[in-house]
């Protein structure tokens, strides 16, 4: 059950300088940690977010174990055009999520 | 002999001094002593790690389980009207056992008996979804649990257990947060331990839980063998400090340093 929270402003006016919020559910297993038995618990995290519009990447971030479960990654960009954010969060253990979120830039 | 009645009754004093109940209008949540950065945490439905289980929880809803092939919401439609106030009104008297029963033990008790499915472990991710879908509905409603005139028996065990001292540091609730509420403890705030947002985020488990862990954790932390999840008593204690926090708006799903 993963999900995924956006926040990205519905409408914007051109040039304005937006925030786009985003919260991912994962439990980021840092690959440190030791099981009752002595084992360790593997590694499993999110490695890599990118965020897109119109196709073209415009936010990237590489990421690595001592990060909190469920990240949440902020960052700003201008509104250029109306169209659409597409975010994808690839992950240990064939993790990869997607969602997107429309702005109409006036 | 005089002097050991100078300390009966100077014991007597400081025993009405401490153990008194904080006045209705000093009464604060839990989300007055955080930080501002983790105020806005909880503010904001997009930074509330929270809402993920609210997320999960609401498709949970609609899922058919159990050999009934029901829904939650086959019977009770849509939460956000069925469900509304609910969660502030619990632990609850449930007729079938005759006891209070806290809102999972009441999922776990609709999903035994009305689609006869295998009920949820406690902390598992689901009934933590379901709970916090069903808590959520019920944000800004004022707290009515222990209202009920049947729970006043279980209301007044969860009492003595909120004020009996023991484990090894030989510590009541109320030693702390009724006594040293305004204080801090290595570093952290002492708040009051009103329980407006339960099932919670607390950044320090880096996941959703209930009041029982938390209570629990509370128990260990004194040294004292904690209870069973789904005890009795856990459950009077449950509904001792919801009725103590009576009229105090619900915020789950709240975050909690």
């Amino acid at each position: 059950m993963a999900s995924a929270l956006i926040n990205v402003p519905a409408k914007a006016r051109r040039g304005d300088i937006i925030e786009i919020k985003t919260l991912m559910s994962h439990v980021m297993e840092t690959g440190y940690r030791h099981m009752a038995s002595g084992e360790l618990v593997p590694r499993d995290i999110i490695t890599n977010f990118t965020c897109r519009f119109k196709g073209s990447e415009i936010f990237r971030a590489d990421l690595f174990p001592a990060i909190a479960a469920n990240p949440f990654i902020t960052f700003f960009t201008t509104a250029t055009e109306s169209g659409k954010f597409e975010f994808e969060w690839i992950g240990d253990q064939g993790f990869s999520e997607t969602a997107s979120a429309s702005i109409t830039v006036e | 002999m005089r002097f050991a009645s100078v300390i009966a009754i100077a014991l007597l004093v400081a025993g009405s001094v401490f153990a008194a109940e904080i006045p209705q209008a000093e009464r604060r949540s839990g989300y007055d002593f955080m930080k501002p950065d983790t105020k806005a945490m909880q503010d904001e439905d997009t930074a509330n790690p929270g809402m993920l289980w609210v997320l999960d929880g609401e498709g949970l809803w609609k899922r058919k389980a159990g050999a009934a092939s029901k829904a939650c919401s086959d019977c009770h439609g849509d939460a956000r009207t069925s469900m509304k106030g609910v969660a502030a009104r619990y632990p609850a008297f449930d007729k079938a056992t005759g006891r209070p029963i806290d809102l999972e033990q009441r999922i776990n008790s609709c999903r035994t008996n009305q689609q006869q499915a295998t009920p949820l472990p406690f902390e598992s991710r689901e009934l933590l979804a379901l709970t916090a879908f069903v808590a959520r509905q019920s944000k800004g409603a004022a707290i009515e649990a222990g209202s009920d005139p049947q729970l006043m028996p279980f209301l007044a065990k969860g009492r003595d257990l909120y004020m009996q001292r023991q484990g090894q540091l030989n510590l009541g609730c109320t030693n702390c947060h009724d006594d040293n509420w305004d204080k801090r403890l290595a570093g952290s705030a002492i708040t009051q331990g009103h329980p407006t947002g339960y099932p919670l985020y607390r950044l320090e488990w880096q996941s959703l839980g209930s009041l029982q862990r938390r209570l629990r954790a509370c128990i260990t932390g004194i040294r004292a063998q904690a209870y069973d999840y789904g005890a009795p008593e856990l459950v009077e204690l449950e509904l001792y400090v919801m009725s103590r926090a009576r009229g105090m708006p619900m915020e789950a799903p709240a975050v909690r340093p």
